[in-house]
């Protein structure tokens, strides 16, 4: 077998690996966010398909493969089709970039799928085509909810990419690259260090970056659409909002393109913020090597990320439109432009001193920003200013 | 990895297409939803949207160009400090004087 050959087919078996691993995950998501969600409110959750409800993943699985899937009269049949897989798609392609383990970790194999030196741009353009899934499966089915949420969606999940782009310089100033592993120059010279190789040698990066965490972390939320900011599929105010008109497999096919953001998000922040799959140095000195142990430490990070995004469902009640956009334009993204002048600023005149400045500043911002919580909430809480002889056109928001 | 990835969506929708019962639907059936009320607005209706929508796309495009600009910068910014400290600043500063113009022209209100 020549080599070109194997090469393609071990990372065709990765590809189907790390596919089926997502959708295990997101299976077992659904009652896990299900059984939380219960315990969170008093009582039980789904326990009735197998031990512990542990069947019933699999039950809704089925039962949606086997429901009749509509085709609405007016809906534009190809596009209607199309959004979901493209949504899906994009969704699990993203994931497969991220670092499980240092290079040849996986049996002699390198444990991620493709490895691009632009692995965070790569990231961030897959995970905003996810925005073409959902727009234009609100504008195919040719409905008026639907369209309403699509356009939602896109402003919104646009908004708030850009907090989440900006929010994540300051870190690519501080490591210098935008690759999650070491490259090297054409004369095989260290370029740069990857991030997880450089959280394990300078301290994870949420030290120094607490500020661009908080901005990251929210645009996180909006990005996957995820309470408070889900809007796009508002159940109480327009219905479903993109899913209004979906049914079947390709309904759970949205449903599954937002969890799978959601792992892949926690993955991000696990990778970029929380040192990726090197747990925490200091531990060495209890046991030693426990930082290195494979695969647990970012799985751990990977499941506190997922409680919290189920957590926050639990407990925060959702955004108005107009503060929605409000938070998004007038906080998030000059907080990250901040955040990133900030970290320049420090960079450029830090003398001798090590990184530590910076962690405290940052984290002075971040406190300042919790301080200043109630001057922030009338940013969003401002009453809508009418202007006199407006005409209002149609539309909902 | 793509195509793994869209393959399990066409997968899963050609075995649901596969699987499923086909009825032929009837005219309410296939309706779109509209509380049970003959639907009105949509797509092909003339039905419109506020401009803001528009808006938040444009404003998009050129703070996302701004993002694409800065992403070299930071890559390579300690190799350029602190030369690059101040053409940064410059360049924040002339966006900052375009997002405080269309703050002030209410661009990001909602109404």
């Amino acid at each position: 077998m020549p080599d070109w050959l194997a090469t393609l087919l071990i990372s065709l078996l990765k590809a189907v690996l790390v596919v089926l691993g997502l959708l295990t995950t997101f299976a077992y998501m659904t009652l896990v966010e299900r059984r939380l969600l219960g315990r969170m409110q008093l009582r039980p959750g789904p326990n009735r398909v197998g031990p512990m409800g542990l069947l019933q993943p699999a039950a809704d699985a089925i039962k949606s493969i086997f429901k009749e899937d509509l085709n609405v009269t007016l809906a534009d049949k190809l596009v209607y089709t199309l959004a979901p897989i493209v949504a899906i798609g994009m969704a699990l392609t993203a994931f497969g970039g991220l670092p499980a383990g240092p290079a040849g970790s996986l049996f002699g194999e390198n444990p991620w799928v493709y490895n691009l030196d632009a692995g965070i741009l790569a990231l961030l353009a897959l995970t905003s085509m996810g925005v073409y899934g959902i727009f234009l499966g609100g504008w195919a089915s040719g409905s008026k909810y639907p369209i309403l949420g699509g356009l939602r969606s896109s402003a919104q999940m646009i908004s708030y990419e850009l907090g989440m782009g900006l929010s994540i310089l300051g870190l690519l100033m501080l490591v210098g690259t935008t690759s999650f592993h070491k490259t090297f120059n054409d004369d095989g010279t260290l370029r740069a260090l990857g991030f997880v190789e450089w959280q394990a040698t300078n301290g994870w990066l949420i030290l120094f970056q607490a500020l661009g965490f908080a901005l990251f972390l929210i645009s996180s939320f909006a990005e996957t659409n995820r309470t408070p900011f889900d809007l796009p599929e508002a159940e109480q105010e327009i219905v479903a909002g993109y899913l209004t008109e979906y049914s079947a497999i390709k309904w759970a096919l949205f449903q599954m393109a937002e969890y799978v953001n959601m792992i892949t998000a926690s993955a991000v922040m696990a990778t970029l913020f929380f040192g990726g799959w090197k747990g925490p140095q200091f531990l060495n000195g209890l046991i030693p090597g426990i930082s290195e142990w494979p695969l647990i430490w970012l799985i751990l990070k990977i499941a506190f990320f997922l409680f919290l995004f189920i957590w926050v469902r639990a407990t925060l009640p959702r955004l108005r439109y107009d503060q929605l956009m409000r938070f998004g334009w007038k906080l998030v993204l000059p907080l990250a432009l901040a955040n990133t002048v900030m970290t320049a600023a420090f960079l450029a005149f830090r003398g001798q001193g090590g990184l530590w400045l910076l962690g405290v500043l940052s984290f002075a911002g971040l406190l300042a920003l919790l301080i200043m919580s109630d001057r922030v909430r009338t940013l969003w809480n401002q009453p809508t200013v009418r202007r006199e002889g407006e005409v209002r056109l149609g539309g909902g928001d | 990895m793509l195509l793994v990835s869209l393959g399990i969506g066409i997968v899963a929708v050609l075995a649901s297409a596969l699987l499923g019962p086909k009825r032929r639907g009837s005219r309410t059936k296939l309706m779109a939803y509209e509380s049970g009320n003959d639907p009105e607005g949509g797509v092909g209706t003339g039905q419109r949207f506020p401009v803001h929508f528009y808006l938040v796309a444009m404003l998009f495009i050129i703070f996302d160009i701004e993002t694409a600009f800065f992403y070299p910068l930071a890559v390579a910014y300690q190799k350029l400090i602190p030369f690059a400290f101040f053409e940064a600043i410059t360049f924040v500063a002339l966006l900052l004087v375009g997002y405080v113009y269309i703050l002030k022209k209410r661009v990001l209100e909602w109404n």
